[in-house]
C-alpha cells in the first residue's frame, strides 16, 4: 500500500513540476522546479529497491541544475518574466505532434512488452553498488571508459578556453591594471 | 507493512527532530558563550542562570516577529527557501546512526531511521540539498548583495562537492561499503583500528571541505557580514530567517556525527562507554567549527576556489591513486 502512494504522489509531483518547467516564462520557477522534479525521479528508484542509482540521481542533477543556475543568474534577472519573441508556428505544430505520439508510445510499451525480463535483477547477497560496479567493469567497460575520455575531453576544452591570463588575479590587481588587461584580452594583440 | 515498525520508525523521526531542534537553539547559545569566553566577553548572561534562557527569548522574538515579503521578490520562491534548508538538513540525518543499538524491555532499539546501504552517499547528497537554500534565498530576493551570495553559494557547492566526494573516496575502498554501520564496524577495534591513522589526508580533507559545506568561517562567504550584510537573509525577517539557522546548526552536528563515524571510529564496539566517546567527538568537532569562527577570518572567493581546485582537488585525487596503489599490491 505505502509504495503505491508513494508511486503516485511522486509520480503526480514529477509530471506538476515538469510541466511548470515548460509553461512557466520566469527562468527560476522553470529552474527550481527542474530541481525538484530530478529530486522527486529519484523515489522511484528508491521504490524500486534501486537505493544508489536513487542517490546518484539525487547528487548527479543537484550538482547538475546548479550550474544551470549560474547561466540563469548571468543570462537573466531572475525576478523578472522573461519575454519570449515569436515563435515560428510551424515548429510548434511539429513538436507538439512528436511529443504527442512519444506519450503515446510511452503508455502504449507497457501493453507490448509484457515479457519484459531483468538482464540483471537485484539479487539478495549483493550490494547495489557491488552490482552496478560489476556490470559496469565486465559489459559495459567500452561505453564507460569512452565517457570517461569525452569528460576528459570536454576538461581539457574548458580549461583552454577558460583558462588564459588564470595566473593573473584580478581582485588583487588596480582598476588601472585591469583596464590594461582588457586590451591585452583581444585576440590580435594577445597572439593566442 | 509491521505495525509496530510503523510505530517505531516515526517516534525514532520525532525524537531526532525534537533533540536536534533544541540542540540547533542551544548551538546558538553555545556558539555566543564559547565566542564571548575567546574575546573576553560575557556573552548572554541577562536571561535565567548563565544567560541560558536567551535561547527561548530569541525563539519568542522570531515566532512573534512579522513576517515580511518585500514587493519586488519572487514570492513562491522566497518563501520556500528556508524550508528547503531546514527541511533537508534533517532528512540527512535518517541514515546517520546516533547511537549503539540497545535493549530497553526486550526491545532492541536500533536508533538509525533507515539503514539503507548507501547511507554516506544519502546523507551527502541530501546535505547538498541544502545548499539550494542560499541559492534560492539569494535569487529570489530583489537585492544585490543576496545575489552575490547566491553566486557564492552556487560556487562553493559545485568546487566542495568535489573534495568531498574525492576525500570520502579512499576510505570507502578500504571498507567496502557504504553504509554508516559497516564503516562504524569497521573500526571497532578501538582506537588503533581508527581510519584516520591510515587516510590522515582524507580526514583533512574531509574536515576542511566540511567547514566549506555548512559555510562557516573561513569559509562564510554566503553571508559575509562585512562585505555583503547578510548575504541571502538580507531581506529576510522572524522565522523564516530562523530557519536559515536552524538548517545551519543541524547541519554542523549531522557532519560532526559523519566525520566522527568515518574517521574517528564513531560508536566503537557499541558498548555504553563507545557511545559515550561518539557524543564526546561530535561535541569535539561542534566545538571546533565555533573555535575556527573566533580564532580565523574569512577568505575570499577568489582564494577559497583557488584553495579547491589548485590545492585540495590535485592531493584528494592523488591519495585515491596511492590508497588504490596500497591496496592493489
Amino acid at each position: 500500500m505505502f509504495e503505491a502512494i508513494a508511486f503516485y504522489l511522486f509520480a503526480a509531483l514529477t509530471i506538476v513540476m515538469f510541466t511548470i518547467t515548460v509553461m512557466t516564462s520566469q527562468a527560476l520557477y522553470a529552474l527550481t522546479a527542474m530541481a525538484a522534479g530530478m529530486i522527486f525521479i529519484s523515489a522511484f528508484f528508491f521504490l524500486l529497491g534501486a537505493d544508489f542509482l536513487g542517490v546518484i540521481q539525487i547528487i548527479v542533477y543537484t550538482g547538475a541544475v546548479m550550474a544551470l543556475y549560474a547561466f540563469g543568474m548571468m543570462f537573466f534577472d531572475t525576478t523578472r518574466n522573461v519575454v519570449e519573441k515569436g515563435t515560428n508556428p510551424q515548429i510548434v505544430f511539429v513538436l507538439g505532434v512528436l511529443a504527442a505520439v512519444m506519450v503515446v508510445t510511452i503508455f502504449v510499451a507497457p501493453i507490448v512488452s509484457n515479457n519484459i525480463q531483468a538482464l540483471y535483477p537485484i539479487q539478495e547477497n549483493i550490494g547495489n553498488s557491488q552490482a552496478v560496479g560489476m556490470v559496469l567493469f565486465t559489459k559495459y567497460l567500452v561505453p564507460f571508459e569512452l565517457a570517461a575520455v569525452m569528460l576528459l575531453v570536454a576538461m581539457i576544452g574548458g580549461i583552454v578556453l577558460a583558462g588564459k591570463k588564470m595566473d593573473k588575479s584580478l581582485t588583487l590587481m588596480k582598476e588601472e591594471e585591469i583596464g590594461g588587461l582588457d586590451e591585452g584580452f583581444e585576440p590580435e594583440a594577445g597572439g593566442h | 507493512m509491521d505495525v509496530a515498525f510503523i510505530i517505531e520508525t516515526i517516534a525514532k523521526i520525532v525524537v531526532i527532530l525534537l533533540i536536534f531542534s533544541a540542540l540547533a537553539g542551544l548551538g546558538t547559545y553555545f556558539e555566543r558563550k564559547v565566542l564571548a569566553f575567546m574575546q573576553r566577553r560575557l556573552g548572554p548572561m541577562h536571561v535565567g542562570p548563565f544567560g541560558l534562557l536567551q535561547v527561548a527569548a530569541d525563539g519568542i522574538k522570531l515566532f512573534t516577529k512579522e513576517d515580511i515579503i518585500p514587493q519586488n521578490v519572487v514570492k513562491p520562491i522566497f518563501k520556500i527557501a528556508p524550508i528547503i534548508t531546514a527541511a533537508t538538513a534533517f532528512m540527512a540525518s535518517a541514515a546517520i546512526p546516533f547511537w549503539p543499538q540497545f535493549t530497553v524491555f526486550g526491545y532492541t532499539v536500533h536508533p538509525i531511521v533507515a539503514d539503507i546501504n548507501v547511507g554516506i552517499l544519502y546523507v551527502l547528497a541530501i546535505m547538498a540539498i541544502g545548499l539550494y537554500g542560499p541559492l534560492l534565498g539569494g535569487m529570489a530576493s530583489a537585492n544585490k548583495w543576496s545575489l552575490i551570495s547566491a553566486a557564492r553559494s552556487a560556487a562553493i557547492f559545485i568546487s566542495y562537492e568535489v573534495i568531498t566526494g574525492l576525500a570520502l573516496l579512499a576510505p570507502l575502498m578500504m571498507v567496502g561499503s557504504l553504509s554508516l554501520i559497516d564503516i562504524n564496524n569497521y573500526q571497532a577495534g578501538g582506537i588503533t583500528h581508527w581510519i584516520v591513522w591510515s587516510q590522515p589526508v582524507a580526514f583533512v580533507l574531509f574536515w576542511i571541505a566540511a567547514f566549506a559545506e555548512t559555510g562557516r568561517t573561513p569559509f562564510h562567504l554566503v553571508a559575509n557580514d562585512h562585505e555583503i550584510i547578510d548575504g541571502f537573509g538580507t531581506e529576510y525577517s522572524g522565522m523564516r530567517w530562523g530557519m536559515f539557522f536552524i538548517g545551519e546548526y543541524a547541519n554542523m552536528f549531522f557532519i560532526s556525527f559523519v566525520i566522527s563515524i568515518v574517521f574517528l571510529g564513531g560508536f566503537g564496539d557499541g558498548t555504553i562507554a563507545g557511545a559515550i566517546q561518539l557524543l564526546l567527538k561530535v561535541s569535539f568537532f561542534f566545538f571546533f567549527f565555533l573555535w575556527t569562527r573566533a580564532a580565523w577570518p574569512d577568505i575570499r572567493p577568489d582564494q577559497l576556489m583557488w584553495l579547491c581546485w589548485k590545492v585540495l582537488m590535485p592531493i584528494a585525487v592523488l591519495n585515491v591513486v596511492g590508497t588504490g596503489i596500497v591496496m592493489m599490491f
